[in-house]
C-alpha cells in the first residue's frame, strides 16, 4: 500500500526538482517512401509521417494530464534520409528536409530527426549529396535535425567524412548567421551512433528498427542532486547506492509512460533511454551533481572520476526498472544546456580539453560547445577526429555538436534561449591541424585484444 | 480506476468539505483519506475511485485545479499507477 510520504516525495520531485519525461519520440521507417520521382517521394514522406504521428502530441498531453508528470518534448525520428532520397533521381536534397519540416509542423512536434547519413566506412553518392545539402537544409527549416555518423568500432573513422564535416559545420554556421549560427545546434557528428536514440539532435530511426516504435527519454538531474544532498560527506559506496535508487524510480516512471504511450498509439514500445538530461534551469544541472560530490567547481581535478561513477550508477539503477533499455543512456554534458556547466565554463575551470576527457566516461560527447567564429574548419574536423577516436577505441557512442558562432570571440556568449540555453565561447588551440586533416582516407578499426 | 488527490497549502476552514463536495458532485468515490499539518502546511492525500465518475479525467483535473486556485491551495489528481511504479517493486 502506498504511504503518504512516498506520494508527497513524488510530488516534490515534480514540483521542485524538475522531474520530467524529457521526450516521447516516435520512430518511423520511411523506407517505403522511396520513389524515383523526388516530388512524389516527398509527398509520400509527408503523408506517412502525418498519418503515423497524427495523435502523438495529443496522446502525450493526455498522459501528462492523467499522470501529472510533465512530458517536455514530443518528437519524431525517421530513417536516415540519405537512404530514402538516394532512390530519387535528383541532385537537390533540400526538398526532403522541407517535407520533414512541414510534416513535423503539422503533427505539432518539437523536433524531427533523421536528416542523416551513415558514412563510417564510406560515402555513397546519396550520402555525399545529403551532407553537402545540410547547411541549406538547416537554414531553411525550423524543426529538422541532422546527424552524420563518421566512425565506428567495427569500421574505423572515415577521415574524408571528418574533413567534410568540419567544412559543413562552418557553412551551417554561416548559413544561419542571423541567428548566431543556431543551425549548428541541430547538427551532430557521431561515432558509433545508436539506432534508437530518442534525444535530439542525434535521433534517427535505424534500419534495424521496426515500422514504427515509441522510445522514451527520461531526465532527472535535479532529483539526483537533491538525493545526494542527504548523504553529504559519506563514502562513494553510499553515493553510488543513492544514485542507483533514484535512477530506478525515475526510470520506472519512464517505463510506465512509455508503455502507456505505446498502448494508446498502437505502436510497439522500443526502449527507455536512461539519461540524466539537464536543462538551463537552476536545480536541473549535471554539473551541480558533480559539485555535490565534493568538487568546488565542475571541471577541476576529480571531475572525470565523479562523472564516471555517476554515469555508471545511473545505468545500474535504471536497467532493472525498464524492460528494455537503449538509446544513449547515461549522463549528458551539454555545456549550453546546463546551468552549472555554463557557470564553470565562464569561470574558466571547464575547458575543451577537460570536456574531452569527460566524454570518455559520459554517455555522449562534446555537446553544445560554443567556439570562436573564426575557428578553422580543419580544427573543427580535428576535434571531431579526437572525439570519434575516443568512441571507436572505447566501444561507446561519442558525438560532437560545436557552435562556431560567426563573429563571436572567446568571452562572448551565444544566447539561444529555451532548452538550448546560452553558451560562453570557449577557446580552442590556435596551432594548426590542417595537414593532419588534409590526409583524408580512413583510420583503421582498432583491435580488441592485447588491451592495455 | 484509482487515482490520488493531493491537497497542499495553508490550513483554513472548509478545505476537506470543499474538495469532498466537488468529488461527490462528479460521482467520485473516496477510498481513503490521510491528512496532516507538515511544517505548518496543510497536506491531504486521498485515494479515490474515478471508475464511475461523470466527468472525464481531464475535466476533473481542471475543476480541482480551479478550486485550488480559488482557495489558495495546490490541488491535483494523478492516476495511482505513477506512484506504484516509482515506489513499489
Amino acid at each position: 500500500m502506498l504511504n503518504q510520504k512516498d506520494i508527497l516525495s513524488t510530488i516534490e520531485m515534480i514540483d521542485q526538482q524538475h522531474l520530467d519525461i524529457r521526450t516521447i519520440t516516435m520512430g518511423i521507417s520511411l523506407l517505403s517512401c522511396c520513389d524515383p520521382d523526388p516530388k512524389r517521394a516527398c509527398e509520400k514522406i509527408y503523408e506517412k509521417i502525418t498519418r503515423y504521428a497524427e495523435k502523438l502530441v495529443r496522446t502525450g498531453e493526455n498522459i501528462e494530464r492523467e499522470f501529472g508528470i510533465p512530458i517536455v518534448n514530443k518528437r519524431i525520428s525517421v530513417t536516415p534520409m540519405a537512404l530514402v532520397a538516394g532512390a530519387s533521381d535528383t541532385e537537390d536534397y533540400v526538398p526532403f528536409a522541407l517535407a520533414l519540416d512541414r510534416a513535423a509542423e503539422t503533427c505539432g512536434v518539437n523536433f524531427i530527426g533523421g536528416y542523416s547519413a551513415l558514412v563510417q566506412k564510406g560515402m555513397t553518392l546519396a550520402d555525399e549529396k545529403l551532407i553537402r545539402s545540410i547547411p541549406e537544409a538547416l537554414a531553411r527549416t525550423k524543426l529538422v535535425c541532422s546527424s552524420v555518423n563518421v566512425g565506428s568500432t567495427k569500421a574505423g573513422i572515415n577521415m574524408d567524412a571528418v574533413a567534410l564535416m568540419g567544412r559543413i559545420i562552418k557553412d551551417t554556421a554561416k548559413a544561419t548567421e542571423a541567428d548566431d549560427g543556431l543551425g549548428c545546434a541541430k547538427l551532430v557528428v557521431f561515432c558509433n551512433a545508436v539506432e534508437d536514440n530518442p534525444f535530439m539532435a542525434g535521433a534517427f530511426h535505424g534500419v534495424g528498427e521496426a515500422e514504427k516504435v515509441i522510445n522514451v527519454g527520461v531526465s532527472g538531474p535535479g532529483v539526483v542532486h537533491h538525493a545526494l544532498q542527504a548523504v553529504k560527506g559519506q563514502p562513494f559506496d553510499v553515493v553510488a547506492e543513492t544514485v542507483k535508487k533514484t535512477a530506478f524510480r525515475v526510470t520506472r516512471m519512464g517505463q510506465l509512460v512509455a508503455q502507456e504511450a505505446s498502448r494508446r498509439l498502437d505502436t510497439p514500445f522500443g526502449i527507455v533511454d536512461l539519461s540524466l538530461a539537464p536543462t538551463p534551469a537552476i536545480g536541473d544541472s549535471v554539473a551541480r551533481i558533480l559539485e555535490e560530490m565534493g568538487l568546488e567547481t565542475c571541471g577541476t581535478h576529480g571531475t572525470t572520476a565523479a562523472l564516471a561513477m555517476l554515469n555508471d550508477a545511473v545505468k545500474k539503477g535504471g536497467v532493472m526498472a525498464s524492460s528494455s533499455v537503449g538509446g544513449l543512456s547515461g549522463a549528458f554534458i551539454p555545456v549550453s544546456e546546463d546551468e552549472g556547466m555554463i557557470a564553470a565554463a565562464r569561470a574558466g575551470t571547464l575547458c575543451l580539453d577537460k570536456l574531452e576527457a569527460m566524454t570518455c566516461v559520459c554517455s555522449v560527447g562534446l555537446d553544445m560547445i560554443a567556439v570562436p567564429g573564426d575557428t578553422p574548419a580543419e580544427t573543427i574536423s580535428a576535434i571531431i577526429a579526437d572525439e570519434a577516436a575516443i568512441g571507436m577505441v572505447n566501444c561507446k557512442t561519442t558525438a560532437v555538436r560545436l557552435l562556431p558562432a560567426p563573429g563571436k570571440k572567446v568571452g562572448d556568449t551565444i544566447e539561444m534561449g529555451g532548452l538550448l540555453g546560452s553558451a560562453p565561447v570557449m577557446p580552442v588551440h590556435p596551432q594548426s591541424s590542417a595537414d593532419f586533416i588534409a590526409r583524408g582516407g580512413r583510420i583503421p578499426a582498432p583491435m580488441h585484444s592485447l588491451k592495455n | 480506476m484509482n487515482a490520488i488527490v493531493t491537497v497542499i497549502g495553508w490550513d483554513r476552514v472548509g478545505i476537506i468539505a470543499a474538495v469532498c463536495a466537488l468529488l461527490a458532485e462528479n460521482n467520485v468515490n473516496i477510498l481513503d483519506i490521510s491528512q496532516t499539518i507538515l511544517q505548518g502546511s496543510f497536506t491531504m492525500v486521498m485515494a479515490v475511485d474515478v471508475g464511475a465518475a461523470t466527468a472525464s479525467f481531464g475535466d476533473l483535473s481542471a475543476a480541482l485545479e480551479e478550486l485550488g486556485s480559488e482557495m489558495g491551495l495546490s490541488i491535483r489528481i494523478q492516476r495511482q499507477e505513477i506512484f506504484d511504479a516509482m515506489h513499489q517493486i
